[in-house]
């Protein structure tokens, strides 16, 4: 399987000339009366990170599970290569390229590393009836895609139950990798980590970027998302904020946006007005939090 | 890309960090590890009871009474790790010994035709067992309950109908029985001994849901399903056609028992089978299955279906009151519940 990979032209070749990797195009979703994504586009091109911020109900998820595979658009066009693609299965999603990591990683903790790691699409040897689970060539390719990764796996029959949150999310990556995927889709894989932990994530963001996979970060921590990203989509309550590259976006804007931006200008300009020396401090902390006290 | 991939060839180095796992917790970690402990301590203690016991003759008869219940226990155990319970896997043994015994001895089909025609009938029932579980999401310990209460009656009530007793028997006098019976129901002897032929059976399946549990794909598919169906549906694992597959397993395992059962003994109760389905799951979980699903052995459900053969028959021989055999089995239970415990505990949270 190794090998395979190893003999595939890169990715940023095959897509030709100008075409992203990945287009979206006025994206809408309602479910029933309720509009989840209205109008989304964006592009997803070979070798770089587009960042997909938002908070709690932005429809982030709604927008992952429409790019892989989960949901169906009501309007809009994903354009895969220049050339229009429907999904109506993850299955389908896959088959182009397009590999999701969830939240949750999809992962089995009691079972092992390797286990996990070919959950769903085990190789097998021998001839039916007596067909088999490769497990030695499971074994082997898991700890050698793991050394990839730069991490070395103490034993791949340890349950994945007991490595830490930024190794899951790891072997949830190099599993994707291994399966051919072009593009990454990562779910939010820095919420529930440590500082640390969160710093190894990014570091295996970029390795998978340079290796000239197009990778799709969803988060709601502009921190996160802005040293990695060389795209900003952001959303709120289904609505685009704007689709930006990152020689049009300024960290601080990111954030202010990201924050509520005209929202919380307004919340910093009526403390400001309270008169109160404390509650004016606060506003005018916020102002300078959100750039608007600079910019504006 | 092409030159990112390519990485130096593995070294086979002999992974040393392993040794570093004593063998005493790898050995613990193993789910049928309990169950092993407890083949030997209850082997020891009533041999050191009975003399009877430990004999060859003793031996058949406690491996008999085990083979029952571990045959069952096989696809029992499976059905717990990928994450559902069957309670009418006790009386679908029932239905399909009746089924077999009124088919041929009432309606004169071929014997070989009604055994095809009861597989297909349990066949059935497993689907619709595995299929209502999958498409409704409701527990399976409520469907199949249902399905247990739904199979008795009917055991009962067509029982009644077609004999107008509580019994289906006559089976001998039945063409091609002979046959029927050198396959599922005659005796082996070892040593001058005569053994059950069941029990080679019960051997030979625990080596194949063994197998198939930890060597082929669709096993990796009965623990991710048990284990995590939701993430194991976001990575294109079947696990509706695995929980439908588990259930029919099951169902043709009841078939087999059921045959044995009538061909063997020529005659069965329309009450056959009612409460084994706890006993199922007792040997399952003393073999390590977790309740929870994800984690178990066959070999275990095989090894606590031989605790309970030997707690059975040892009582007896050992002149003791048979009435607390189930006080034993109960104390058994926890005991075995409290071990799976911890060692999930080990198995999960690992070295810190």
């Amino acid at each position: 399987m190794s090998v395979e990979v190893t003999e595939q032209p890169p990715p940023a070749s095959e897509s030709g000339s100008d075409a992203p990797m990945l287009e979206i195009r006025n994206m809408t979703k309602t479910f029933g009366s309720v509009i989840s994504l209205s109008d989304i586009s964006t592009t997803v091109r070979a070798g770089k990170v587009t960042c997909v911020l938002g908070d709690n109900g932005a429809g982030k998820s709604t927008f992952i599970k429409i790019l892989s595979g989960v949901h169906q658009p009501t309007k809009g066009e994903l354009l895969m290569d220049g050339k229009p693609v429907v999904f109506h299965e993850p299955r389908d999603a896959l088959d182009v390229g397009i590999a999701t990591v969830y939240q949750d990683l999809a992962m089995v903790p009691l079972m092992a590393i390797w286990r996990n790691f070919f959950l769903g699409s085990e190789p097998r040897k021998g001839f039916w009836p007596l067909k088999r689970f490769d497990k030695e060539k499971a074994k082997k390719i898991t700890r050698e895609e793991m050394r990839d990764m730069g991490i070395d796996i103490r034993d791949p029959d340890q349950p994945v139950g007991t490595l830490s949150g930024g190794e899951r999310q790891c072997v949830a990556i190099a599993r994707a990798v291994h399966f051919g995927a072009r593009l990454l889709i990562l779910d939010e894989p820095t919420s529930a980590l440590g500082v640390k932990q969160s710093g190894v994530v990014l570091k295996y963001i970029l390795q998978a970027r340079d290796k000239g996979l197009g990778v799709i970060f969803i988060t709601h921590n502009p921190h996160h998302a802005y040293p990695v990203g060389d795209r900003f989509l952001l959303l709120k309550r289904g609505k685009s904020l704007g689709d930006f590259d990152k020689s049009d976006i300024s960290l601080t804007e990111l954030t202010g946006m990201m924050a509520g931006g005209a929202e919380l200008e307004q919340l910093a300009h009526e403390l400001e007005q309270e008169g109160d020396t404390e509650t004016s401090a606060i506003g005018h902390e916020i102002a300078a939090d959100i750039g608007t006290g600079t910019t504006s | 890309m092409t030159t990112t991939l390519e990485r130096p060839p593995a070294q086979p180095q002999p992974d040393e960090r392993v040794a570093r796992v004593s063998l005493a917790r790898r050995l613990l970690v193993k789910p049928e590890f309990g169950a092993l402990v407890g083949v030997i301590v209850i082997f020891v203690f009533f041999s050191f009871e009975s003399d009877v016991f430990r004999s060859m003759e003793g031996a058949a008869n406690w491996l008999d009474g085990a083979s029952t219940v571990g045959l069952m226990a096989i696809p029992i155990s499976l059905l717990m790790i990928g994450g559902h319970f069957d309670l009418s896997a006790g009386v679908q043994v029932g239905t399909a010994g009746l089924a077999t015994g009124i088919m041929t001895t009432y309606w004169g089909l071929n014997v070989y035709a009604s055994m095809v025609v009861s597989l297909c009938l349990l066949l059935f029932i497993g689907f619709i067992n595995g299929f209502l579980v999958t498409r409704t999401g409701l527990p399976s310990f409520i469907i199949t309950l249902g399905m247990f209460l739904a199979l008795q009656g009917i055991n009962l009530g067509v029982t009644k109908q077609v004999t107008n007793t509580v019994q289906v028997s006559n089976l001998n006098l039945v063409p091609g029985y002979q046959a029927l019976k050198d396959i599922f129901g005659s005796q082996i002897s070892i040593g001058g001994h005569k053994f059950q032929i069941a029990i080679l059976w019960w051997i030979i399946f625990t080596i194949i849901g063994s197998w198939l549990l930890t060597q082929t794909r669709f096993g990796n598919w009965i623990f991710a399903s048990g284990g995590d169906p939701n993430a194991s549906k976001n990575v294109g694992v079947p696990t509706s056609r695995t929980t439908i597959t588990l259930f029919m397993l099951t169902s043709a395992m009841a078939w087999f028992v059921g045959n044995t059962q009538i061909i063997r003994f020529s005659t069965i109760q329309a009450q056959v089978g009612i409460g084994q389905e706890l006993i199922y799951i007792v040997a399952a979980v003393i073999g390590g299955c977790l309740l929870t699903g994800g984690y178990g052995s066959v070999i275990g459900a095989s090894l606590g279906a031989l605790i309970f053969g030997m707690t059975q028959s040892g009582i007896v021989y050992a002149n003791w009151n048979s009435d607390w055999f189930k006080t034993f089995v109960g104390a058994m239970l926890l005991l075995a519940v409290l071990a799976n415990q911890f060692v999930r505990r080990l198995a999960t949270q690992g070295r810190r």
